[in-house]
């Protein structure tokens, strides 16, 4: 029989209890605070730009004349450093979580998991300081018209970043596989590949989208290595040799500035933040879900 | 199959169609074995391209002075006491906070909507953008509650960044506390124990090695963290050490972004030099979390 959730007949234990009780609370508080603040004063700045004008605009030049707001240039760039960390990050994590299940010993795995987990330790500030001066110089000579800023740059480096997140999460999903789906396919003459390729991977299949629509979200919401490889031009480009702008860049460019408390581009930055935050959400709520179904199933 | 195994079936003549398929298993393997290679030696290239860059110019010049705009007199004295300060305060917001809403969630908690709600909560938290919540902090602690903050200060900081690991504190939290077989909190109610009594002297002395092992990481993803601080207006240039908790500050991921931000050469080497003392403190964090981890692991 377990206790949780009864009520306790003492004063004291019931105070403890209400303590803790405000403490778990908390977390909801903050949420709160977050969609508060972001509403609050979003609105504000919707009554000076409309609304429509800000989710359709094609020119975002908040800091000089004349000023525009549309905010797709910093959406396409945010997603342009998102696809471009994907097409790195996917193929990689993917078969490093498949060597890791399938093919590693128990003390390969025990030492290359933690390794491939201090990549994602590492502070962002440190992934832009190595995209802006190993990497960019690295790939110059071979990609014609990279500029010192770019997404292309930045776009690598996220995808390093998130790659340990594929693997880790993939491999949670590929371990949950039982073991008798394995054997059976064995037992029907299936070599090795075919049961990690075609046995394994589709059972675990939701396990691993859940693992791409997570890292998806990380990169949208990444910061430092963006502003200091990819720059701060928010042009509406699809060119990953181009320095471009993303939601997050753009806030910190504001930030770094002296700009009033009010001001329009003061408030903008909440407008922008209202975006990363819904997007990045809606994808970490859509891919929990996924992680969700697949634990329902092998639980 | 053991390779004897293998090479008698070969002797015998295998399918033409059965070598191709074992062909294609080898070279997959290989393709996913070259996958996890390119992550760890991206790993050390890293490593290695920070040290090359930085180590040269490790000096006790540069652990002590304020930053400079002549790059052979420059340091990281004030962003590393800065990094210190707003770890401590950091540490002594979430520790208290996180361990007790994991214990009400774990211990207190039943299964109820009210549960249900605060778990998701936060779980959703810990996948906001860490810039969202410089977002908070400069709203709510620079500007609402200037007054006792200070405006941007190291208490804002501090606090900005305990909200950030609050989510990833309680979870790991949470996670030790499960770890702790129920036959030992039936054992303490059998013998008469009140629910705190219990969770005080059992469950979380039973607890405490995988919690501290919880702070310690969330702490380090605390120390890294860079866009959050710009957003409170931690200061790119500061040649003083915070006072106190209302004092400016800045930290040592703003010195590294200040310095890899300019273009000459010397800077960038003051930056790799920073990166440096950086992720020694991070692996040192990780090292005491791991080595608490090991030590205190027990059978149950």
């Amino acid at each position: 029989m377990s206790l949780r959730g009864t009520r306790a007949r003492s004063f004291g234990e019931r105070a403890i209890g209400g303590g803790l009780f405000v403490a778990g609370g908390f977390s909801v508080l903050t949420t709160a605070g977050i969609v508060a603040v972001l509403f609050w004063e979003s609105l504000a700045f919707f009554r000076r730009v409309p609304i429509g004008e800000f989710l359709t605009g094609t020119q975002w030049t908040p800091l000089f004349e004349p000023q525009h707001f549309g905010v797709l240039p910093l959406v396409v760039g945010s997603f342009l450093v998102a696809v471009i960390a994907s097409v790195i990050a996917i193929p990689l994590g993917l078969g490093s979580a498949i060597y890791l299940s399938e093919y590693a010993r128990t003390r390969t795995r025990a030492i290359l998991k933690p390794i491939l987990e201090i990549l994602a330790g590492i502070p962002t500030v440190v992934y832009g300081y190595f995209a802006l001066t190993f990497v960019t110089p690295l790939i110059r000579p071979f990609v014609p018209g990279l500029g010192v800023f770019n997404a292309l740059s930045a776009g690598i480096v996220v995808g390093i970043m998130v790659l340990p997140l594929i693997a880790s999460l993939s491999e949670d999903a590929m371990a949950a596989v039982p073991r008798e789906l394995r054997h059976g396919a064995y037992a029907l003459g299936a070599t090795k590949f075919e049961v990690a390729a075609r046995v394994v991977t589709p059972a675990a299949l939701s396990g691993i989208m859940a693992s791409f629509i997570l890292a998806l979200s990380r990169a949208i919401g990444e910061t430092m290595a963006v502003v200091l490889a990819a720059g701060m031009t928010p042009s509406l480009t699809f060119d990953p040799r181009e320095s471009i702008q993303t939601l997050t860049a753009y806030i910190v460019q504001v930030s770094l500035g002296d700009t009033p408390f009010g001001s329009i581009e003061y408030q903008s930055i909440f407008a922008v933040g209202l975006v990363l935050f819904v997007v990045t959400l809606a994808m970490n709520i859509f891919g929990r879900w996924f992680l969700k179904r697949y634990r329902q199933v092998y639980a | 199959m053991t390779a004897d195994h293998l090479s008698a079936v070969s002797v015998l003549g295998t399918p033409p169609e059965l070598e191709r398929r074992r062909l294609w298993g080898r070279v997959f393997k290989g393709i996913c074995l070259a996958a996890t290679a390119v992550g760890v030696a991206s790993l050390v290239v890293l490593l290695v391209d920070v040290a090359v860059d930085g180590a040269g110019w490790l000096s006790v010049t540069f652990f002590t002075q304020p930053p400079s705009r002549i790059p052979s007199r420059a340091g990281i004295g004030p962003a590393l006491i800065g990094t210190l300060w707003i770890m401590g305060l950091t540490a002594l917001i979430t520790f208290p906070l996180g361990v007790a809403a994991a214990i009400w969630l774990e211990e207190y908690a039943g299964r109820g909507w009210v549960q249900t709600v605060i778990q998701t909560n936060i779980a959703n938290l810990a996948g906001v953008p860490s810039i969202v919540y410089g977002i908070l902090g400069l709203a709510v602690f620079v500007r609402w509650m200037a007054g006792i903050t200070g405006g941007r200060s190291v208490l804002s900081g501090a606090l900005t960044l305990s909200l950030l690991v609050l989510p990833i504190l309680i979870i790991a939290a949470q996670e030790a506390i499960r770890a702790v077989p129920s036959s030992i909190r039936e054992a303490s109610y059998g013998l008469g124990a009140t629910r705190w009594q219990t969770v005080r002297h059992h469950v979380l002395p039973n607890a405490l090695p995988g919690i501290l092992t919880g702070t310690i990481l969330a702490l380090s993803r605390a120390i890294g963290e860079t866009a959050p601080l710009i957003m409170i207006g931690a200061l790119t240039f500061i040649a003083f050490v915070p006072d106190g908790p209302r004092d400016d500050f800045t930290v040592l991921p703003i010195q590294i972004y200040n310095w890899a931000s300019r273009p000459q050469d010397d800077f960038r080497h003051l930056a790799a030099a920073s990166i440096l003392v950086l992720l020694v403190l991070l692996l040192s964090m990780n090292a005491l979390a791991i080595w608490l981890r090991n030590k205190y692991r027990r059978e149950w």
